[in-house]
This record gives structure tokens, C-alpha cells and sequence, in this order.
């Protein structure tokens, strides 16, 4: 090189990571799709591995780039601006459900004129019960979380910030066991099919949706108990526990859209 | 490129072959493999085109038979029409330059060689994730080939659905070749989505010292505000997308009216992506024309302020004009009303665009190079391709346009006129920036006019066949609409022949261009930071941030 580097941005050098996951990824998907017409299903195994284990090495060298201090001030603020320009796009995402199981509430196809569509009984489901405890559960997991996050900016306190992510965690983690007892109940008992019908389709893809999110969510929180754990959070620097914790309220939000829509105002 | 760079004066470059292309943290590598890889994908899209062209030649079916796909046609042997075949070609014509060519091309080819560069930024924000957004492309242009060989709908190979992916043809559609053909854009919206992460990122918080946001040059912000609609639109075509997939796989009723759906909810969701996505494809080529026109017209950009405010307000405008692409699915007449209204609204902020061109060359002295002949093609193209978006977007008119060629020309006019000749002119001015090279001026001006010749004539006849009534997506047509065919097919072949000599003239100046030692080879109007820099700039830009004095040429705005 024939200069030195002066100023504070991160130059990376060079990474397989890329290359790789994007072979995982195209593995992955192909392999879905010979899964999808039940021709085999190892081909999506692997390359899930493959998606996987790259996320794992990216996110270790990403890790290991911050204990070394290549973070400065100002990559630390473009990397809050990533993390929030990232959830902004999975709301986006969350937008072409709710429009799906919003036109399907607001102009049934049954209201059509000419339509031999009859809508077949739906066995509602009780907002009150199971859901809104879910609701206070996820609450609770991101009040746990914030409390995390003031014990670590406010007075760099490592206990509370390791129980307050641990009782997060917990609450998370009973979150998808509920959830998982619900859609249960709701396939076994109530009739619930995942097909056939455009209310259990955009029920199930847009709850499952946010199940996969939370799933994420707790495990994005659980790497960083385990780096809470290991002391790699500072009062200034602990951007991957911010990003988590960003994730983990955007995952709430999600949910109060999904309580208030689809089942209070939806049922 | 790679040689030119790699012989670069001054310049001692240590990476091997396979790190520096394979591995690459650097925005420059990264721009060139976008631009190299959209060029190729572009070609095997044109191809599809050209072979479009030539059955459509005469009327009959000549070329696209059952017994085998052949180039001359042959009275001979029995030609039985293949349908399903004609289907894939417009569909994978449409998808590969949709998702797989121009996005790629301006938006993350010259995104992110020259927006990091005209900000004054070392490199972009996220160096390994941009190599993610090229990879994932290439992952997705993978899937795209593979959904095109693999067995499809009619017991044939590839989906003949077209590019929208309209259910229930999508849904009903055999094989694998469509979920593949879904998969592909989901990898290839990821793929945007996280460039435009780091698009936006990069433009708020590495720009030099004192370039306050209105004192960012115009393709910087053409970048930005791109990368805008990619986020916020290609999500929901995820989602989408989603809907077919689950709806083909695992039985739900999304678009199926037998279980309560909508085949036009999916029309809904599409165009909501879709239109943003007609912006996405234009806007960076707004910006490379805002700095080609002052370059040669030898003027600074006339209206800087209100080129970024139209800018920002087509971008946002493009978010809520979607359902004019469906009038005729049975909307109210209210609904109607409301999108013609708006659509007729953005006329506004493009017309202000073109006048500010239009001011800029005015007193100017104007130089017509090979990157300003084609930037002017565009003013000019682009203008008609918008005018037949005003006829278009009166809901009344429509009623008599809709899928007809009147709407292939049109969008023609904007896309393959539009984005694409921002594409050439923003090759001719930057080249030699990028390979140390400069391409030879003849040939510059010999491919321009082939292919502005010859686009016309393709596209301007289908303006007649439109309003003669011959509907678009047909592999046959009456003999009453062979004579404007016959010459739009001759259009596309001179249009074909000039990309093949493009692709000519881009080799011999990688290899045998003249070489370049100054830094600005053009004038002093093109005055943005990536022309304070050696030809081809070095592999790390910007190591000591820029001064000042470098970039800052004009009062504060």
C-alpha cells in the first residue's frame, strides 16, 4: 500500500464469506425446491449447513473485528444505521401480510358478486386467553431486556445485565412453547388446516412468520448473554447487544400488530 | 479491467486472482464484477429478445416450433407452434432485465464504484456485506438459469408465466422451473435489499467532512434515493412471492377464489413493488445523465436544489400510484380516479428534471462525446416514453391500450431506451476512469447510432401496432399487423448487432485503448471527487480523507 490509512472507517480485508454463503444459500434453495416436489431433501441439508456454518464464521470474525477495537465511533453508528434500516425492511416484509389478511377481513371474497365461495366455519379464537398472555409475556421479555441494556449503559452493571438478558431469554423462549402449544391446540382440536382456506393461510404464514423472527430474536440475545457473560460489552461499545435488543422490541411491535389485528379485532 | 488495475501505475497490487474477485471487501472490484456479470446476463436476455423478434418476423409460426427451436426458418418441415416456448422467452426476458440486469448494472455497478467515490468515502460502510449483495446476485442469476432448464409447465422445460408471476397462471404452472423462478428473485431481492443497507448507510455517515447533504453530487443522490425504494419495496415482493410459493406447495388459498382468495390481491402486492421498481431501474440513470450533461455541455447542472427535491418526490410518489398497471382488473371508479391523479402527478417532478437538463445544455457548449450523444438519446427518448405515460395513464384510455404493444413500446421507451442508454453513457464517461483506457471516439459514436437507429425503429411501429389493437404476449399475430412487425423485427436486429459491436469496443479498450495519465480526461465540469483520482484509481481510494478545496466548487445551496 502505498499510503496509511487515516481516518476511522473499517477497511475490511478480504473474506470467503460472501462467496460461501451465497453457495449455501443457492444449495439451500435449490435444495428446497427438489424437497418441495419430494425428490429429496438432502440437498437442502446440506446447503442449510453450508448457510449456517458461514453465519457462524462471518459473525465470529465480526465479533472477533470488535474485541480488536476495528469499531470506532463512527463504524458503530453506521452499523446502528444497518441494524435499522434492516428492521425497517422486515416491516416491509410484515406489510405484504398484513395486507393479504387485512383485504381478506375488509372484502371477504364472499361480499363478490357471481362468487360460489362460502366461507366454512372458523372456530375463533379466544384473544383473551392464551394470546393475550402471550402478548404480556413478550412485554415482559422486552422490558427484562431494556432493563439489560440500562443496567449495562447507565451503571455497567454485568449481573443485572446477564439476569435481565437471561429472564428475556427465558420469557422467549416460553413465548415459542406457547405458541407452539396454540397452534397445536388449534390443528388438533379446532380443525385448523394450514391449506385450503385463505383465513388458516394467512393466519399461520403471518403468526409463523413472527414465530421464526422471535426464534431468531432469542437467539440473536442468547449470543450476546454469552458475550455478556464473556465481558465483551462496555457502556460505550456493545453494539451487537444493541442491535439484538433493537430486533428483539421490532419483534414486540410485530406482535402488538398481530394481537390487535388478527386476533382481537380479526376474530 | 482486471489487468489495466493490476498494472496500474504507482500501484502495487499483492492479492491473488481468486482473492481479489472471489473475496472481495473492495467497492471498486465489486462494481466491476456487477457490471461485467449484468452485461453478460443482459446478453443472454437480448438474445431471448432477438429470437422474439425473428418469430415475430412474419406472421405464422416459423422459428418457435414443437419440433425443435430453429434459427432459419425451413416451408419444408412441419412447424407446429410452441407456444410454452414463446411464454419463457418473454418471461425470463422480463425477469433477467428486471431483477438481473439493470438493477445490478447502475444501481450496484456504478453504486458502488462511484457513490463511495463522490462522496469522498475510503470504501462503503459494510465492505464484506457488499460482496454478499454481488454473490447473492450471482446466486439468483444461477437460480434464474437453472428455473429456464429445468422442467417446467407444459411438459416442457422452463415457466411461461411472465415476469409479474400472475397467479393462477404461476400457480398452475408444472415442474420446478417456477419455484425456482421464485427462489431466484428472492435471493436476487435480498441481494438489493442488502446493497441498499449499505447504499443508504454509506451516504449518511461517510461523506467527507463538510459535504452536507445538499452538497452531494447528483448520482450520489440518485443512489440514495434508489436504495430507499429497494428497501422499502422489495420486501413486500418477498412476501408476495412468498404467497405464490406456499400457494403451489403447500395449499394455501392466497390467490385461489375457491378457498377466499384474490388473484388480484397478488396484482396489489406485486405492483406495489413493481411500481417503485420502474424508479428503481431509472433513477440512478437520472443522476449519471445529470453529470454527463454538465461535463459536456460545459455548465454547471442547472438547479441543483430542486434536481434532488424531484428526486426524493418521484421516489416517494412512486410508492402510491401502483394500481394504474391494473385499471382494468374491476376497480371502482374512485379508486381510478385517485391513481390517474397521482400518476399524472409525477409528470411534475420528471418534467422538472428534463427542463433542468434541457437549462443546463442552454448557453452551454455543448460537445457531443459518446457518453453525451447517448445521454441526450435518453433526454430524448425517455421524454417520448413518458409522454406515452401520460397517454397511458388515463384510466379511460387505457381501457383500449391495456396489454397492448402501445404499453410494450412505452415501457420500452423508458427502460430500453431509458435505463439502458444511461447504462452505455455511463460506460463511455467512466471507462476510462475504470481500465485507465479510453475507448476509441469512432466506435463510440458507430454503436450509438446503430442503436438509437435501431431501437427506434423497433419500438416506435409497436406505438401503430398498439393502437391498431395487436395484443403484447402472442406468438402469432393477423396479417394485418406483418408490415409494422416485419420492421420493428429489423429494429431489434440492428439494435442486436450493435450491442455486439458494444461488447467489441468494451474488450479492445480493456486491452488495447489508448492509456490515460491525466485524472480528469474530461473537462474541468466534471468536477466530483472521482476525477481528482488516477486512472484507474488505486485499490484503496481516499486513505487521507479528501480537502475541502477538492470537491466544494460551489456556494452553499
Amino acid at each position: 500500500m502505498a499510503h496509511a490509512k487515516d481516518h476511522d472507517y473499517h477497511i475490511l480485508p478480504p473474506s470467503i464469506w460472501p462467496f460461501f454463503s451465497s453457495v449455501g444459500a443457492f444449495i439451500m434453495l435449490f435444495g428446497a425446491v427438489l424437497w418441495m416436489h419430494a425428490i429429496t431433501p438432502f440437498m437442502f441439508f446440506i446447503g442449510l449447513i453450508a448457510t449456517l456454518y458461514s453465519m457462524w464464521g462471518w459473525w465470529a470474525d465480526t465479533i472477533k473485528e470488535n474485541i480488536a477495537g476495528d469499531h470506532t465511533p463512527v463504524v458503530r453508528i453506521g452499523l446502528r444505521y444497518g441494524v435499522i434500516f434492516f428492521i425497517m425492511s422486515e416491516v416491509m416484509f410484515f406489510v405484504a401480510w398484513f395486507w393479504a389478511f387485512f383485504k381478506n377481513a375488509l372484502y371477504p371474497m364472499y361480499d363478490y358478486a357471481g362468487t360460489t365461495y362460502v366461507k366454512p366455519e372458523i372456530i375463533p379464537i379466544d384473544a383473551f386467553h392464551l394470546p393475550l398472555i402471550n402478548t404480556l409475556i413478550l412485554l415482559c421479555s422486552g422490558a427484562a431486556v431494556t432493563w439489560a441494556h440500562h443496567a449495562l449503559v447507565h451503571e455497567n452493571n454485568r449481573k443485572d445485565l446477564i439476569t435481565g438478558l437471561s429472564i428475556g431469554i427465558a420469557l422467549g423462549v416460553l413465548f415459542t412453547l406457547l405458541q407452539a402449544y396454540e397452534y397445536y391446540e388449534l390443528f388438533v382440536h379446532e380443525g385448523y388446516t394450514f391449506g385450503g382456506e385463505f383465513f388458516y393461510g394467512s393466519f399461520f404464514m403471518a403468526t409463523g412468520f413472527h414465530g421464526f423472527h422471535v426464534i431468531i430474536g432469542t437467539i440473536f440475545l442468547t449470543i450476546c448473554l454469552i458475550r455478556a457473560m464473556k465481558g465483551h460489552f462496555t457502556p460505550e461499545d456493545h453494539i451487537g447487544f444493541e442491535a439484538a435488543a433493537w430486533y428483539w422490541h421490532f419483534v414486540d411491535v410485530v406482535w402488538l400488530f398481530l394481537f390487535i389485528a388478527v386476533y382481537i379485532w380479526g376474530q | 479491467m482486471a489487468d489495466a488495475a493490476i498494472h496500474g501505475h504507482e500501484h502495487e497490487d499483492n492479492r491473488g486472482w481468486f482473492t481479489r474477485w472471489f473475496m472481495s471487501t473492495n467497492h471498486k472490484d465489486i462494481g466491476i464484477l456487477y457490471l461485467f456479470t449484468a452485461g453478460a446476463v443482459g446478453f443472454l436476455s437480448v438474445c431471448f429478445t432477438v429470437f422474439m423478434r425473428l418469430e415475430l418476423m412474419e406472421p405464422g409460426v416459423q422459428h418457435m416450433c414443437l419440433e425443435g427451436a430453429r434459427l432459419f426458418a425451413d416451408a419444408a418441415r412441419e412447424c407446429t407452434p410452441n407456444g410454452h416456448l414463446w411464454n419463457v422467452m418473454i418471461t425470463y426476458h422480463g425477469v433477467l432485465m428486471m431483477f438481473f440486469v439493470v438493477i445490478p448494472a447502475l444501481f450496484g455497478g456504478f453504486g458502488n464504484y462511484f457513490m463511495p467515490l463522490q462522496i469522498g468515502a475510503p470504501d462503503m460502510a459494510f465492505p464484506r456485506l457488499n460482496n454478499l449483495s454481488y454473490w447473492m446476485f450471482v446466486a439468483g442469476v444461477a437460480l434464474g438459469v437453472a428455473s429456464i432448464l429445468s422442467p417446467g409447465g407444459d411438459q416442457q422445460l422452463g415457466s411461461g408465466i411472465g415476469w409479474v408471476l400472475y397467479p393462477p397462471l404461476s400457480v398452475r404452472e408444472g415442474g420446478i422451473s417456477t419455484d425456482l423462478a421464485i427462489f431466484a428473485v428472492h435471493v436476487s431481492g435480498a441481494s438489493s435489499i442488502l446493497g441498499a443497507i449499505n447504499i443508504i448507510t454509506t451516504f449518511l455517515n461517510m461523506r467527507t467532512p463538510g459535504m452536507t447533504l445538499f452538497k452531494v453530487p447528483l448520482f450520489a443522490w440518485s443512489v440514495f434515493v434508489t436504495a430507499w425504494l429497494i428497501l422499502l419495496a422489495l420486501p413486500v415482493l418477498a412476501g408476495a412471492i412468498t404467497m405464490l410459493l406456499t400457494d403451489r406447495n403447500f395449499g394455501t388459498a392466497f390467490f385461489d377464489p375457491a378457498g377466499g382468495g384474490d388473484p388480484i390481491l397478488y396484482q396489489h402486492i406485486l405492483w406495489f413493488f413493481g411500481h417503485p421498481e420502474v424508479y428503481i431501474v431509472v433513477l440512478p440513470g437520472f443522476g449519471l445523465v445529470s453529470h454527463i450533461i454538465a461535463t459536456f455541455a460545459r455548465k454547471p447542472i442547472f438547479g441543483y436544489l430542486p434536481m434532488v427535491w424531484a428526486l426524493i418526490a418521484i421516489g416517494v410518489l412512486g410508492f402510491v400510484v401502483w394500481a394504474h398497471h391494473m385499471y382494468t382488473v374491476g376497480m371502482s371508479l374512485t379508486q381510478q380516479s385517485y391513481f390517474m391523479m397521482a400518476t399524472m402527478v409525477i409528470a411534475v417532478p420528471t418534467g422538472v428534471k428534463v427542463f433542468s437538463w434541457i437549462a443546463t445544455m442552454w448557453g452551454g457548449s455543448v460537445e457531443f462525446k459518446t457518453p453525451m450523444l447517448f445521454a441526450f438519446g435518453f433526454l430524448i427518448l425517455f421524454t417520448i416514453g413518458g409522454v406515452t405515460g401520460v397517454v397511458l395513464s388515463q384510466a379511460g384510455v387505457d381501457r383500449a391500450y391495456h396489454d397492448t404493444y402501445y404499453v410494450v413500446a412505452h415501457f420500452h421507451y423508458t427502460m430500453s431506451m431509458g435505463a439502458a442508454f444511461t447504462i452505455f453513457a455511463g460506460v463511455y464517461y467512466y471507462i476510462g476512469k475504470m481500465s485507465g483506457r479510453q475507448y476509441p471516439e469512432w466506435a463510440g459514436k458507430v454503436h450509438f447510432w446503430m442503436f438509437f437507429i435501431g431501437v427506434n425503429v423497433t419500438f416506435f411501429p409497436q406505438h401503430f401496432l398498439g393502437r391498431q389493437g395487436m395484443p403484447r404476449r402472442y406468438i402469432d399475430y393477423p396479417e394485418a399487423f406483418a408490415y409494422w412487425n416485419k420492421i420493428s423485427s429489423m429494429g431489434a436486429f440492428l439494435s442486436f448487432a450493435s450491442f455486439v459491436f458494444f461488447i467489441g469496443i468494451v474488450f479492445y479498450t480493456i486491452f488495447a485503448g489508448r492509456r490515460i495519465t491525466e485524472n480528469n480526461y474530461w473537462n474541468e465540469y466534471a468536477d466530483t471527487l472521482e476525477w481528482t483520482l488516477p486512472c484507474p484509481p488505486p485499490e484503496h481510494t481516499f486513505e487521507t480523507l479528501p480537502k475541502r478545496e477538492d470537491w466544494d466548487h460551489s456556494p452553499a445551496h
